[in-house]
C-alpha cells in the first residue's frame, strides 16, 4: 500500500502558492510578474483541486484542472500579446503608468 | 337693413386684419383709407341701422341677430348673438361716431409716426371689441370685448414702448383693471351658476324672478360686477391707473382713455340694472362710490401742470357723476351724460393733442401761454369743451345732462340723495376751476415759447364736427325713448329751480375763481401752488406703492432663489455627490483593482464562514 499524503498537506501547499501569486499580484509592478504570479494561483486552485479528487476518488478533480490549464494557456496567450501591445505603446512595462481609466 | 347689424363690429375688424397682414407693403396713405374708412363705414351703417331700429320696433323694442353658437356643453350653451336695443344703440352710435371723428384726427396727428400701420391696426381692433362689447347678447360675448378692449388700451398706451415709462404705465393699467376684471369674471360665474345661463336677457328677467329682492346672492353677483365696471371705469379705489394711461398718443387718450372704454362700466350697469336694482345696498354703494370720486378726482386735476392729466382726472371725475347717477337709479340721465361727456371730452382731448403738437410735445401747461391768437381752431375747440365741461348753462351739451344728474339727485325719494346732490353740486364748482385753469395759462397771457408745429384739415374737421356736437348735443336732449325707462319711471322734470340755480352758481363762481386767479392775478406761479395738494392724485399711489407694490416686489425678492425649487435642487446635488464619491474609486491603477478584489473576496468569505458558524 502507497503511503498516501493526506490531503491537508496538499491543501496547505496549494493555499501556499495561491497566497504566494496574490501577493507577487499586489505587490510586483512589472505587469510580466505580474502574469507569472497569475499563473502561479492558478496553479495552487489547480492543485487543491487533484487533492481534492485523490480524496474522493472522483475524476472531477483532474478535469477540472486540465480545464484549468487550458484556461490557463489561452490566458497567457492573451494576457503576453496584450504585455506586448503595451510595451509597444508605453515603452514600459509597469502597471501603475495604465491608469488612463481615471474616473 | 337690420339684419346687417353684425357687418358693424365685422368691418373695424376687418380693418385690423388687413392692416396687420397685408399692411406692410402698403404705402401711408392707403393705410390711413383702410384705417380711418373701416370705421367711416361702420358708422354710416350704424346711424342707417339705428333709422332702420327706431322705424320697426321704436323706443322699447329689441333686435337680436344670433350668428353663431360658439360652445355648448350639457347645460350651458353660449351663443355669439347680437343685442341691439335703446342703450347699445347710443353706445354704437357714440363708439361709431366719436371713434371715426378721432380716426380722421390720427391719419394726420400720427403721420410723423413710423408705427402708422400698427397705431390703425390696435384701434381698428379697439372698435371692434368695443362695438362686439355693447353689441353682446350673452355676458361671455360680452366678457370677450371687455377682455379685448383691455387688451387694446394696453396695447395702445404702450404703444411708444421704446420709453421704458410708457411700458410701466401700461403695466400699471393692464394690472389695476386686471383686478376689477377678476371681479367681473367671479360675477358672471356666480350669475351662471345661480341663474344656469348667460344670456344677458333671460339672466334679467330669472334674476327679478327667482332672486326676492336684496337677496345676498344678489348682492353678491351685483358687487363683483360693480368691482369690474370699477377697474373699468377708474373709480376709487381703482382709479390711479387712468392719469398714467396718458403715455400713449392722444388720439388714444381721446378715443379709449375718455370718450369709449373708460365709459365700459356704466354701460355695464346699465345693461344689468334689473340685477343691482334687486341690490338696493350696491346700487347705494355705487353712487356713494361715485360721489366720492368726482370730488377727490376733481382735487387731483387741480393741482395737475400736464394737460393731459387735468383731462384724466377730469374724465375719472366726470364717470364719477354718471355713477352718481347710476347710484340713483337713473340710467338715462347716466347714458345722456355719457354721451355728451364723450362729445366735449374727445373735443377737449383733441384740442389739447393740437396744443402739444403747436407746442412740438410740450405738456406742462405753466411753460404755454398766448396760444388764442396763434391757433384759432385749438382755442375755440377747447373753450366750448371746457364750457361744455364746466356745465355753462343753456349753451351747452354738459349742461343739460349734469342738469339732469343733479335734479335727478335732488328730487329723488331717499334722504341720502341730498348728500350725493351736494357732492354734484361741489364738483360742479370744482370743475369749472380745474378746466378754466389751463385754460386761461395756455391761451391766454404771454407767449412763453413760440408755438412751432403746424396742423391742417384733417385735424381741424374733428374739432370743428365735436364743437358742434358739445353744443347742440344737449339740445336733443335725452332722446324720449330713454326716458321711460329709471328705477322711478319719472323723467325728472325741472321743478325745482333752486337747487338748479345754486349748482349754475357755483360752476360759474368755478370758471370765475379760475379767472381771477389765472388771469387776472400777476403771481400766478404762487397762487397756483394753492393747488399743490392734488399734484401727486391725493397720494393714493404712494399708499398703494407702500401698501402692495412694495410688499409684493420684496417678496418677489426674497423668493427669487425659489424656495420650492430648493428641494429639487437638494436631490440634484445629493445625486452628484453620490456621483463624485463614487468616481474617486475609478482610479485608473490596476493594482488598486486587485486590491479591491481580494479585499471584496476575502470579506465575503468571511461573512460566509461567520454566517455558517452562527447558530
Amino acid at each position: 500500500m502507497t503511503t498516501q499524503v493526506p490531503v491537508e498537506h496538499a491543501l496547505y501547499l496549494a493555499a501556499g502558492l495561491f497566497a504566494l501569486g496574490l501577493i507577487g499580484i499586489l505587490v510586483r509592478r512589472n505587469l510580466i510578474f505580474i502574469l507569472m504570479s497569475l499563473e502561479v494561483m492558478l496553479n495552487g486552485v489547480g492543485l487543491a483541486f487533484i487533492a481534492g479528487g485523490a480524496r474522493w476518488g472522483q475524476a472531477d478533480g483532474q478535469i477540472l484542472f486540465l480545464l484549468i490549464l487550458t484556461l490557463a494557456a489561452a490566458e497567457a496567450a492573451v494576457g503576453l500579446a496584450l504585455v506586448l501591445a503595451v510595451h509597444h505603446r508605453l515603452r514600459s512595462l509597469d502597471a501603475d503608468v495604465l491608469s488612463r481609466m481615471r474616473g | 337693413m337690420l339684419g346687417w347689424l353684425w357687418l358693424v363690429p365685422t368691418l373695424p375688424l376687418a380693418g385690423f386684419t388687413l392692416l396687420a397682414l397685408a399692411g406692410g407693403r402698403l404705402t401711408r396713405r392707403t393705410i390711413a383709407r383702410i384705417g380711418a374708412g373701416s370705421v367711416d363705414l361702420s358708422a354710416i351703417l350704424a346711424c342707417l341701422i339705428a333709422s332702420a331700429f327706431l322705424g320697426e320696433f321704436g323706443a322699447g323694442g329689441a333686435y337680436s341677430q344670433t350668428l353663431w353658437t360658439w360652445m355648448e356643453l350639457e347645460g350651458f350653451r353660449a351663443a355669439i348673438d347680437l343685442h341691439l336695443d335703446r342703450l347699445s344703440l347710443v353706445m354704437m352710435l357714440v363708439i361709431t361716431g366719436v371713434g371715426t371723428l378721432i380716426h380722421i384726427y390720427a391719419t394726420e396727428y400720427m403721420a410723423g409716426d413710423e408705427g402708422y400701420r400698427r397705431f390703425f391696426a390696435y384701434m381698428n381692433l379697439f372698435v371692434a371689441f368695443m362695438l362686439i362689447l355693447v353689441l353682446a347678447g350673452d355676458l361671455l360675448l360680452l366678457f370677450l370685448g371687455w377682455e379685448g378692449v383691455g387688451l387694446c388700451s394696453y396695447l395702445l398706451i404702450g404703444f411708444w414702448y421704446q420709453d421704458a415709462d410708457n411700458g410701466r404705465a401700461a403695466r400699471k393699467a393692464f394690472v389695476v383693471t386686471r383686478i376689477g376684471d377678476a371681479a367681473f369674471l367671479a360675477g358672471l360665474l356666480v350669475l351662471f351658476t345661480g341663474l344656469g345661463t348667460t344670456q344677458i336677457e333671460v339672466l334679467l328677467v330669472r334674476a327679478s324672478t327667482e332672486w326676492p329682492w336684496g337677496s345676498g346672492l344678489a348682492v353678491v353677483a351685483a358687487f363683483l360686477l360693480l368691482g369690474g365696471a370699477v377697474g373699468k371705469s377708474a373709480q376709487l379705489p381703482l382709479q390711479v391707473w387712468l392719469p398714467d394711461a396718458m403715455a400713449g398718443p392722444t388720439p388714444v387718450s381721446a378715443l379709449i382713455h375718455a370718450a369709449t372704454m373708460v365709459t365700459a362700466g356704466v354701460y355695464l350697469i346699465g345693461r344689468m340694472f334689473p340685477l343691482f336694482a334687486q341690490a338696493p345696498q350696491v346700487l347705494a354703494l355705487v353712487g356713494t362710490i361715485g360721489a366720492i370720486t368726482l370730488l377727490l378726482a376733481a382735487l387731483s386735476a387741480l393741482g395737475q401742470r400736464d394737460i393731459k392729466r387735468i383731462l384724466a382726472y377730469s374724465t375719472v371725475s366726470q364717470i364719477g357723476y354718471m355713477f352718481l347717477a347710476l347710484g340713483l337709479g337713473s340710467v338715462s340721465a347716466a347714458l345722456f351724460h355719457l354721451m355728451t361727456h364723450a362729445f366735449f371730452k374727445a373735443l377737449l382731448f383733441l384740442s389739447a393733442g393740437t396744443v402739444i403738437m403747436s407746442f412740438d410735445g410740450e405738456h406742462d401747461v405753466f411753460r404755454m401761454g398766448g396760444l388764442r391768437r396763434e391757433r384759432p381752431v385749438a382755442f375755440w375747440g377747447f373753450l366750448i369743451g371746457a364750457a361744455s365741461l364746466a356745465a355753462l348753462p343753456l349753451v351747452t351739451a354738459g349742461f343739460y345732462s349734469k342738469e339732469l344728474i343733479l335734479s335727478t339727485a335732488w328730487s329723488g325719494p331717499w334722504s341720502g340723495d341730498r348728500v350725493l346732490w351736494g357732492a354734484g353740486a361741489i364738483g360742479a364748482f370744482l370743475t369749472g376751476l380745474y378746466i378754466f385753469r389751463p385754460l386761461f395759462l395756455v391761451f391766454f397771457g404771454e407767449p412763453k415759447s413760440k408755438p412751432t408745429g403746424h396742423y391742417g384739415p384733417a385735424m381741424s374737421a374733428p374739432i370743428l364736427v365735436l364743437s358742434a356736437l358739445a353744443v347742440g348735443g344737449g339740445w336733443i336732449g335725452v332722446p324720449t325713448f330713454l326716458a321711460r325707462w329709471d328705477l322711478s319711471g319719472t323723467y325728472p322734470t325741472s321743478e325745482h329751480i333752486a337747487p338748479e340755480l345754486v349748482a349754475v352758481a357755483l360752476g360759474l363762481l368755478g370758471i370765475l375763481v379760475a379767472y381771477w386767479i389765472f388771469q387776472r392775478s400777476s403771481d400766478t406761479e404762487r397762487l397756483a401752488g394753492l393747488f399743490r395738494f392734488g399734484r401727486w392724485g391725493l397720494g393714493f399711489d404712494a399708499l398703494y406703492d407702500r401698501l402692495l407694490v412694495r410688499p409684493f416686489i420684496a417678496l418677489a425678492r426674497a423668493n427669487q432663489r425659489d424656495l420650492v425649487d430648493l428641494l429639487y435642487e437638494g436631490l440634484a446635488r445629493l445625486a452628484r455627490l453620490g456621483n463624485r464619491l463614487l468616481s474617486l474609486t475609478q482610479t485608473g491603477v490596476l493594482r488598486w483593482y486587485a486590491r479591491a478584489t481580494v479585499l471584496g473576496g476575502v470579506l465575503v468569505v468571511a461573512t460566509l464562514i461567520l454566517w455558517a458558524e452562527l447558530p
